[in-house]
């Protein structure tokens, strides 16, 4: 156990932080911990935390994605036309929606495989596409999402908020199995050491591919569960997206030099960013300073992740 | 040249007429060579001979300019490594292959044989960890990272990878060099085991005794060709020796002035030790002598030359420049006016230019931060430029629009220009024309004349013998041969560098 939690610190950490944060809030939000409050908190947390991710998957092989924003923006705006309808129209819809995520990922892992071209780059560029077509879709905010389904997706089971459900699932039904295939391996062997992973005899192209398709899809999914909290489709939530998303998973523990972190350190810095914004809100700090303390937060917390290089004995290991 | 066909039968693996060139140079020349199953064929040649490019052919990691592979007999083109594992070529290699931040059981996992993309079932980590327990590897982990691993458990877990592979050839490139001697013959007893069974495998090693234990059939390479495979037993090792060492070029060089021994010491050194890579390691380098450092990549020689710039942590010992104790703490430390160390370091691509910068801006770039000097004033770098004879259409234009020999000349200017009273040079002639060379030589050469001192790490033992007035070899972190008068000869050295004795009976460990 001892040994599971030395080699999983990061997440350790960022696990008891977001318990310690939650129960801050909790503590002070003066409806206490009720389901309501529960539920509006696990909802904003797990639109970030789809985004994070997302950026997960493209910063682990050693990229990252910019178009994480731009993604939810269109597939939040392709959902307002698809989420209404009869029941077979809405299951197809969400499909589509999820699609739309995937080919937009899959987009940018071609033009970064086989055009040889920084993922910075690319994803700057194919942001703006996706929120051009966005805007094309959704010149103004409008548009529906069936009300049931939203609510269904949105409120709580049993007491239990279904964002914190989908969380779980998402975890143990996905991220858990996908950690011991041969291309969930793969994506930190080449975060870790592309030269390695050529080695050893691993498609290192169909990897990354990999990787940028799944940024993606959960951009997609990121997509759709806002437009369930929101129930219409907006082209103008990009920007702050993305650069929460990296935040988040910085967060979380993983490193933008790739090949260390997991889904889980991913979701948890999410958790902890939202967590930090709402625990603002209730504290009493003026509105217009929270970006200030928010921004000094995420400072601190980065620099904490950096301290590996005072171990460095070689000064030139510092700058590589 | 001996034909290495032994009998009819269709070898594992054959090499016909293989040339590998990167630019202007050479790694392997027309080379044929063949592999037969059931047979440990050794690689012998210095630094440089071409047979780590061997390796990566047959590994699918490079592909040859020229020449045809076969495998039994069929023609093959290995693009990737992936091929050459469909074909059952399985490299151990000398710059390991593990992923750093994943465990050692999913190392094992990804290199499983058949593991593709899907559920990774495991199948084989029996296997693994068997080899594990038999190498003396039983106590690593399967959860730790391989990053905590120390080198001679991720040699040992590289091993296992490789076996669970179920190679039908298998090249050991340098597989033993981080490992104790029992470690090893578990190694040798799995590796004769496997031969036994049917397997070729190809053993890269510069410890003759570990040929001698292990080789049934041994090659030699020099300069990127094949110069003679027989029978492990045909040749003595002077005469195994003599063919890696091959002919003298001593016109390269300038003559070499009777060495003054009562010169003042610039620079002193005593019982440097840094982590466990540099071990105790004294030495001291007088005015107008040429110092030489030799042995293997990697014993401690390239980090000492770091250490003595300042660029590494927490290493012990002391240093005396001129007779005066001084601590050195960083490059702009050693730099300074009453120091004045200058190093030109091994990777002049990535340490010792900046590649995009105009080559008058990296001329300036040592000179830049001591206050006696104008970075700016050309006059400064005009002399040595001249001497140098660099060649290049303009001083305005981006450093990398220059060949390597030109790159190198330009990162020894910037530090001439401080006039240093000792320089360190970390193999400044590696992957260098011989033009260049001379050039380099001739210059290095009247600095000492005029009273610098200079301590030069070389894999090139030529240098060492013909340009140094004393050379120190390294293996595993210490000096075990300090050489010089008649004594630097290419046998003492080479000896040396493997560690041995020079005496051919003394070398059976």
């Amino acid at each position: 156990m001892l040994d599971y939690m030395r080699s999983n610190r990061r997440e350790v950490i960022a696990g008891v932080v977001l318990i310690a944060l939650l129960a801050a809030y909790l503590g002070s939000h003066p409806r206490g911990a009720s389901t309501y409050v529960m539920t509006i908190w696990a909802n904003q947390c797990l639109i970030l935390g789809l985004a994070a991710c997302a950026q997960f998957f493209a910063v682990v092989v050693r990229g990252i994605d910019l178009s994480v924003g731009a993604v939810m923006a269109l597939t939040n705006c392709v959902a307002s036309y698809l989420l209404d309808g009869s029941a077979v129209g809405i299951a197809v819809g969400m499909l589509a929606v999820v699609a739309t995520g995937a080919l937009c990922g899959l987009l940018n892992g071609m033009i970064v495989v086989y055009g040889r071209i920084q993922p910075i780059v690319v994803t700057l560029a194919t942001a703006s596409i996706f929120v051009g077509i966005a805007l094309l879709l959704r010149p103004t905010p409008g548009g529906a999402v069936n009300y049931d389904l939203a609510d269904a997706m949105t409120l709580d089971l049993l007491g239990i908020p279904t964002a914190l459900i989908i969380t779980v699932v998402a975890v143990i039904g996905f991220w858990l199995p996908f950690r011991r295939t041969g291309l969930g391996l793969g994506l930190y062997a080449l975060g870790s050491s592309e030269q390695a992973a050529f080695q050893s005899g691993i498609d290192t192209r169909f990897i990354r591919l990999a990787a940028f398709t799944l940024a993606g899809l959960f951009g997609g999914l990121a997509g759709l569960f806002y437009s369930f909290v929101t129930t219409t489709g907006d082209a103008g939530i990009a920007a702050g997206f993305t650069l929460n998303s990296i935040a988040a998973v910085v967060l979380g523990g993983v490193l933008l030099r790739g090949g260390v972190g997991s889904l889980i350190g991913a979701l948890a810095g999410a958790f902890i960013l939202k967590t930090i914004a709402s625990l603002m809100f209730f504290s009493g700090i003026p509105s217009l300073a929270q970006p200030l303390f928010e921004g000094m937060i995420l400072a601190a917390a980065i620099a904490i992740g950096g301290a590996d290089v005072l171990r460095a004995r070689n000064k030139l290991e510092v700058f590589s | 040249m001996v034909s290495i066909m032994s009998d009819n039968s269709t070898p594992l693996l054959e090499m016909r007429g293989i040339s590998k060139h990167f630019g202007a140079t050479k790694a392997l020349d027309r080379v044929d060579f063949t592999c037969n199953a059931g047979e440990v064929h050794a690689v012998l040649g210095e630094n440089g001979a071409g047979k780590s490019t061997l390796m990566k052919l047959i590994a699918g990691v490079l592909q040859p300019t020229h020449g045809q592979l076969r495998v039994d007999g069929q023609d093959v083109f290995l693009n990737t490594p992936q091929t050459a594992l469909r074909h059952g070529l399985v490299c151990m290699f000398q710059e390991l292959s593990l992923v750093p931040d994943l465990t050692v059981r999913e190392n094992l996992l990804l290199g499983a044989p058949g593991a593709g993309l899907g559920w990774l079932a495991g199948t084989g980590l029996d296997k693994a960890q068997d080899v594990l327990n038999r190498i003396g590897a039983g106590q690593i982990k399967m959860g730790t990272r391989v990053a905590d691993l120390t080198l001679p458990q991720r040699q040992q877990v590289e091993i296992a990878k490789a076996i669970m592979k179920k190679p039908r050839l298998l090249i050991l490139d340098e597989a033993t060099s981080a490992l104790s001697a029992s470690v090893v013959e578990g190694v040798f007893d799995l590796v004769r085991e496997e031969r036994d069974s049917g397997t070729a495998i190809l053993f890269i090693s510069h410890r003759f005794h570990e040929i001698e234990a292990l080789a049934d059939r041994v090659s030699v390479f020099r300069n990127g060709q094949r110069v003679e495979t027989f029978m492990k037993g045909d040749h003595t090792y002077s005469e195994i020796i003599g063919m890696m060492v091959g002919q003298k070029i001593e016109e390269l060089f300038p003559p070499k002035p009777p060495s003054q021994r009562d010169a003042d010491i610039v620079l002193d050194v005593q019982n440097y030790t840094w982590e466990s890579q540099v071990r105790d390691v004294s030495l001291s380098v007088k005015r107008g002598q040429i110092v030489g450092l030799g042995g293997l990549d990697g014993q401690g020689q390239g980090a000492f030359l770091m250490g003595l710039f300042g660029l590494l942590r927490k290493a012990e010992g002391t240093t005396a420049i001129s007779g005066q104790a001084t601590e050195i703490n960083s490059p702009k430390e050693a730099k300074k006016r009453d120091i004045s160390l200058a190093y030109i370091p091994e990777d002049r691509k990535t340490e010792g230019l900046i590649l995009d910068q105009s080559i008058q801006e990296n001329l300036e770039l040592a000179a830049l931060g001591r206050p006696d000097l104008d970075a700016g004033d050309t006059a400064l770098y005009a002399g040595s430029l001249d001497q140098l004879a660099l060649k290049h259409g303009g001083l305005e234009l981006p450093v990398s629009s220059l060949s390597g020999g030109n790159q190198q000349k330009v990162v020894l200017a910037k530090w001439l220009a401080l006039k240093p009273r000792c320089l360190l040079l970390a193999d400044p002639t590696r992957g260098i024309d011989v033009k260049t060379k001379t050039q380099i030589y001739a210059i290095l050469r009247k600095l000492a004349d005029q009273g610098t001192a200079i301590i030069l790490l070389s894999t090139d033992y030529e240098e060492l013998i013909q340009l140094c007035d004393e050379t120190h070899i390294f293996f595993d972190g210490k000096v075990v041969a300090s050489l010089n008068g008649d004594d630097l000869t290419p046998e003492n050295i080479i000896a040396a560098t493997l560690n041995v004795a020079s005496e051919p009976q003394a070398a059976h460990a």
